[in-house]
């Protein structure tokens, strides 16, 4: 699929004359939506009342912001609640508790009609480029639906403004009269984006866009959204479970385990040094197309066991039945959400890389001793490395009062990696 | 599916470049055209010769039904003129062979009455069709709009239009038909005789036939409201209208178009069962089922007379049968182009 067309067409003035957009794009870097305490509970019901005996907690309190222009990528296992979070915010979903606010608009409660005009400026990319477009409907018909909809007429009319759009995704504009099963994944998920673009929105939350896709069109799709976002300014929510991706095209990168974000941090500093456990366990998991540095792949941290049910997710830190480093505080208080580095912002008592955060609560739990035998030990002694190099560093900054407390931490790490080392022995 | 499996491969590939040719050709007319799923199905169509033979056929009777008084015309008989000399006056049954088969008679004539088979017949095909198509019209109707509703809007009114089905379901429908058309007036709604009862049956057996299309209709439903794009129609600000006559009614076409080829052949039968009874088509009005009926005190003496309606019957039912399962594995999207 050639790339050319798109140099021609996004710099067709249509984009520019704001037909679709109802207010002045806001300057980059400053917040386009805001999530507070956003919280989706799926009913379950029983029996001939259909009384409600519980609730599925897919997504349990998120706080997040998204600055215009940036890219923030949302990472975690199926079934973390990703997917609910994106149909969330582009309100397909009705939260059960929270806010969500759009360029400072409340827009959490709004309804169908109240929810139209916005529908310009968010829009979505669904995952399965076979199942998100109408097989009966012509691909004219399906990237028109957006002007129809709304009531927009483009100028020049529809049919040349979905040609245009198809030029800007790299299809070819004579297509217009095809079907969707005529295409390949690759080419429809292209429709898709087109369809999202139509009515220039400002922010596009794209639900795992590429992994319905063949690795090598993945690229060409993560690319053509990085073009896109560049020519056109646009704001993303990629949700993705694909770590390389996330990390291609991510500014910020969010971490979600069991409907929370337990850390939000910039890509680089996410990668570099991620301080949450479960952060560190999903790195090291990315796989090493490099059969040199196979030998790198012993570091990978295998997790006990599977996520826990969202309907009865653990108390205190929803981690803690699968963490190697969880104590009695983790089981008992859940961690806030704490920035412990510039632009680093993390939900843990015991981070990585970072200042413990309960350093008088060292006994580890003993479903912690068992998951700390599935982790390595150079990852083990590098974690007490660092842990101890931050310690000191806060030692030397802090009063001495406080130097003694971390002192007393130190014999508590050493003999947490001594414990894991006698029983990789035992072993 | 169809013709690559059965005919050898060399027969199969100057088809696909006559194919290709003819595409070629329309290419060149109408720039890129995409072919919708219609015109694929509609040429899976064409090569299922079976279904073809069954759509042919029913097409035939169609324009028999339709042609009734042009038909009988020419051949110089009507339905209801009695023919009491080829009667014999001893037995009841017609003179001659096989029923009193001949070149005025190409059918023969009924025994007692002397009435001509044959345009009994064609005109017994009228009220077959008519009963078949209407009924059925009624309960695609009916079974599409409820069961639209029970998909789309689930809670209680999906419960309440499904109990309502399986009540339905669970219903004598015959006995009840018997017990309805029994009481009767003979005249309603401006309708008198024969078109009060025609009238009743198709409504009746539309109704208890809405059902079997409702439930389809509820499970795609249920299936296709989960699908992205309604997700992606709702997230350009479609409302539930939209949504529901734009994207999922174009996507129940096919099982909808399915299920009536495959109704009308059962209405057709339980026509002809309800006039066998007796309480269908009351004479002299023909009707193929109570031809059947009144065949049974002859079968002995005159099997013609029985033989004639029951192949009739036979060759329409068979006949949309053969033709409703070529328009599903046509429509089928799983099956191979």
């Amino acid at each position: 699929m050639s790339e050319k067309p798109k140099d021609t067409a996004v710099t067709n003035p249509a984009q520019s004359q704001g037909a679709a957009t109802l207010t002045k794009d806001p300057a980059p870097g400053e917040t386009l939506l805001k999530v507070t305490g956003l919280q989706k509970h799926f009913p379950i019901r029983k029996g001939l009342l259909q009384r409600q005996v519980g609730a599925v907690r897919a997504v349990d309190g998120l706080d997040f912001e998204v600055r215009a222009g940036e890219t923030l990528g949302v990472v975690g296992e199926s079934g973390c609640g990703k997917s609910t979070m994106g149909r969330l915010i582009t309100r397909l979903l009705e939260p059960t508790a929270g806010t969500v606010e759009f360029e400072g608009k409340d827009i959490t409660h709004l309804n169908v009609s109240g929810m139209r005009p916005l529908r310009r400026d968010v829009q979505m990319i669904f995952q399965d480029p076979y199942s998100s477009l109408n097989p009966r409907h012509t691909i004219g018909t399906i990237i028109g639906a957006p002007f129809k909809l709304q009531g927009v007429t483009p100028e020049g009319g529809v049919k040349k403004e979905v040609q245009r759009l198809l030029s800007v995704v790299g299809l070819n504009p004579e297509h217009y009269n095809r079907y969707p099963h005529e295409f390949s994944g690759g080419q429809r998920q292209r429709i898709g984006i087109a369809r999202a673009l139509a009515l220039n929105p400002k922010l596009v939350v794209a639900d795992e866009p590429v992994s319905a896709l063949d690795v090598s069109i993945q690229a060409q799709v993560v690319n053509l959204l990085d073009d896109l976002q560049q020519e056109l300014g646009l704001t993303y929510v990629i949700i993705a479970h694909d770590l390389s991706v996330v990390r291609h095209v991510s500014d910020r990168i969010a971490v979600m385990y069991l409907g929370k974000i337990v850390e939000l941090a910039d890509r680089d500093s996410l990668y570099k040094a991620p301080m949450h456990p479960y952060t560190k366990a999903l790195m090291s998991a990315v796989p090493i197309p490099d059969p040199a540095r196979r030998g790198a792949k012993s570091e990978r941290i295998l997790l006990q066991g599977d996520v826990p049910s969202p309907i009865a997710p653990p108390s205190g830190c929803r981690f803690h039945t699968r963490c190697w480093k969880a104590t009695q505080i983790c089981k008992t208080t859940e961690p806030p959400m704490l920035e412990l580095k510039p632009g680093q912002r993390v939900a843990c008592h015991h981070p990585e890389n970072a200042e413990d955060q309960a350093p008088q609560d060292t006994v580890l739990l003993s479903a912690a001793k068992e998951a700390g035998e599935l982790v390595p030990d150079a990852v083990l002694a590098e974690s007490a490395q660092t842990s101890q190099a931050v310690a000191n560093e806060t030692a030397a900054a802090k009063k001495p009062a406080v130097a003694e407390e971390t002192a007393a931490e130190n014999p508590a790490v050493a003999k947490e990696t001594a414990a894991s080392e006698e029983s990789a022995e035992d072993k | 599916m169809t013709a690559p499996l059965h005919e050898p491969t060399a027969e199969a590939a100057p088809n696909a470049a006559e194919e290709a040719a003819v595409a070629g050709a329309e290419e060149a007319k109408q720039a890129v055209q995409g072919r919708s799923l219609g015109r694929i199905a509609w040429e899976r169509l064409k090569r299922d010769k079976l279904a073809l033979t069954g759509g042919i056929v029913v097409l035939v009777l169609i324009a028999i039904a339709l042609l009734a008084p042009v038909i009988t015309g020419l051949v110089g008989q009507d339905p209801e003129t009695r023919h009491e000399d080829l009667i014999d006056p001893l037995f009841g049954t017609p003179t001659g062979s096989l029923g009193g088969i001949s070149g005025d008679h190409l059918f023969g004539v009924e025994p007692v009455s002397g009435r001509d088979i044959f345009a009994r017949i064609v005109y017994g095909a009228q009220i077959s069709l008519l009963v078949g198509f209407l009924s059925a019209i009624v309960a695609v109707i009916l079974g599409t709009v409820l069961g639209i509703l029970a998909g789309f809007f689930g809670g209680w009114v999906d419960s309440f239009i499904s109990r309502v089905m399986d009540g339905l379901l669970a219903f004598p429908q015959l006995l009840f038909i018997i017990a309805l058309v029994s009481v009767m007036p003979n005249s309603m709604l401006g309708l008198e005789g024969t078109s009060v009862r025609v009238f009743v049956m198709i409504l009746v057996i539309g109704f208890f036939g809405w059902p079997y299309v409702g439930r389809v209709v509820r499970g795609q439903t249920l299936s296709l409201r989960e699908r992205e794009y309604v997700e992606a129609a709702r997230s350009l600000g479609a409302g539930r209208f939209y949504i529901l006559f734009k994207e999922l009614l174009p996507n129940l076409v096919a099982p909808i178009i399915v299920y009536t080829t495959m109704m009308i052949p059962t209405n057709i039968l339980t026509e002809a069962a309800l006039s066998f009874l007796g309480v269908g088509v009351k004479p002299p009005t023909a009707s193929w089922g109570q031809m059947l009926s009144s065949a049974i005190d002859y079968y002995d003496s005159d099997p013609m007379y029985m033989v004639i309606p029951g192949v009739a019957i036979f060759i329409t039912v068979l006949a949309f049968n053969l033709f409703g399962d070529g328009v599903r594995d046509a429509l089928d999207p799983k099956g191979s182009r």
